[in-house]
């Protein structure tokens, strides 16, 4: 595997052998040496357009446990400011011939271009409302920790589908795997056609109890023009997840951060149901994991190189 | 499999990893800083029947773990694949033990190199000492085994495939014309 742009290019058997590792991984974090020799030499470059706290962090401590070399690139306080293209910037930093590239962006197919630009491996961490494949990895991940094989479960995502890389990719994963995924959620914050993925549509909470697992996306009103949500307050009457509508043997989740209050009551954040510093916990190994894929032994030739440039 | 030649069967494995153990036993002067710790794939059950058999000797619970060296390979970069990776599990203090590392076979020595370089990463060990069933030579690296089952001549272009119960439903050591298992 060259690069994770989206789960869509991934089999079931991908997803089990990157997870199996993960597994793996999960023990050095109890050693007194927090870290492998794995990716020794290799360097690592973060790139985010985007505001990121968990994401940026935990892909970091995966390269460094990996024993790779991390450059951090922020958007704010670069070239980018002074107007510097996505291109640019790719083909600058590529001079320091990066083994991967790890991007985050608000535009769609962001990691896709890069990967055309780029002879280095890259990583989608989230391209607008398009994919976030990593995350859905470290959610199938917590999944099989916490419930076994998924084969047959019923998922339900609550939220804002609409604006949400996170229900795209999990929604494939969780069907690669074999789950049954609902979409619950307001008629302005559902694409249309989102069926043709595989998935069941619904708009209101009557049936939760079918779900084994409740997974609550963050209501995302940077992405919003206002006219999606008449106030969180309706929003909050209707989808709320709360602890009168979650069952004690369901399991909840949410890709963070919690918007307390409006998708998630304060009570059902601290419940023993909800699973979401698992999946933090989750994410470091699993993008160890990925990294790992993607990186060893896959080159025997020289560190990567930019292409040749086209002629435009 | 075509031109393999047994050199151990179920009972001379027994046999050895028996004398292993009392080896292990006259050489360990402090048997309660005593551990075991298996290389994965087929070190790891070898060690279990080491272990066995060293509580049974020693009248006490000789303390075993498993180690996967895959992240600690020096060839990592020249593989086509990132490689299968077992967990590994030492829930033991390793700090000031005797840590016994057993593999099945000992070649070239850079997997017992890297088994060293992960086991300081868990602690520092007293002393570590390396225990195989079978030792066919052509080491690139200076280091030597403590306790031998059997040492077995080969050339480069032979395999030694050892199998044991616990994986491959039976015990036995055989040496394979490389040719002969192209397939």
């Amino acid at each position: 595997m060259r690069h994770l742009l989206s789960i869509a290019d991934l089999e079931r058997e991908d997803i089990e052998r990157i997870l199996d590792r993960a597994a793996a991984f999960e023990q050095i974090a109890d050693r007194e040496v927090k870290k492998v020799p794995a990716l020794r030499g290799r360097t690592v470059l973060n790139l985010f357009y985007e505001a990121s706290t968990r994401t940026r962090s935990s892909f970091e401590l995966a390269a460094k446990r990996l024993s790779a070399d991390v450059v951090n690139f922020a958007a704010s306080g670069s070239s980018v400011e002074k107007g510097e293209s996505l291109k640019d910037t790719v083909l600058t930093l590529g001079a320091h011939s990066p083994d991967a590239i790890v991007i985050r962006s608000p535009h769609a197919g962001a990691a896709a271009l890069v990967a055309g630009w780029t002879s280095a491996s890259v990583i989608n961490a989230g391209d607008g409302k398009h994919e976030h494949p990593t995350q859905a990895l470290l959610d199938v991940h917590t999944l099989r920790s916490k419930l076994g094989a998924l084969d047959g479960r019923s998922i339900w995502i609550v939220g804002d589908i609409a604006h949400s890389r996170v229900a795209r990719s999990n929604i494939l994963a969780f069907r690669e795997m074999g789950a049954h995924v609902t979409l619950v959620g307001p008629p302005t914050l559902m694409p249309r056609d989102i069926e043709a993925l595989g998935c069941a549509v619904r708009y209101d909470l009557d049936d939760l109890r079918e779900a084994d697992v409740v997974y609550a996306l963050r209501v995302q009103r940077e992405r919003m023009d206002g006219k999606e949500l008449p106030s969180l307050r309706e929003y909050a009457a209707r989808y709320q997840i709360n602890g009168r509508r979650l069952h004690p043997r369901q399991v909840l989740m949410h890709p963070g951060p919690v918007n307390r209050g409006v998708e998630l009551s304060g009570e059902v954040v601290d419940s023993p149901q909800a699973v979401i510093t698992m999946q933090v916990r989750a994410g470091v190994v699993v993008r160890m994991a990925v990294l790992f894929e993607l990186l060893a032994g896959t080159r025997t030739d020289s560190p990567a190189r930019l292409r040749e440039p086209q002629p435009a | 499999m075509p031109h393999a030649k047994v050199v151990l069967d179920g009972d001379a494995m027994r046999r050895s990893l028996v004398r292993i153990a009392h080896e292990i036993v006259e050489k360990t002067p402090d048997p309660e800083l005593l551990a075991l710790v298996g290389i994965h794939r087929r070190g790891a059950p070898l060690a279990a029947r080491l272990k066995s058999l060293l509580d049974e000797l020693l009248g006490l619970e000789v303390p075993l773990g498993d180690l996967d060296i895959a992240f600690y390979r020096d060839d990592l970069r020249n593989r086509s694949d990132a490689p299968v990776v077992h967990a590994s599990h030492i829930d033991f203090e390793i700090d000031g033990r005797t840590v016994v590392i057993v593999d099945d076979v000992l070649y070239t020595g850079r997997t017992v190199r890297a088994a060293i370089e992960a086991l300081s990463d868990y602690g520092r060990p007293g002393r570590i000492q390396l225990a195989v069933l079978a030792d066919r030579g052509h080491r690139e690296l200076p280091i030597r085994p403590d306790f031998v089952g059997k040492n077995l001549p080969t050339s480069r272009h032979e395999r030694v495939n050892v199998r044991v119960e616990e994986l491959d439903g039976v015990d036995q050591v055989a040496i394979a014309e490389l040719e002969g298992i192209t397939a």
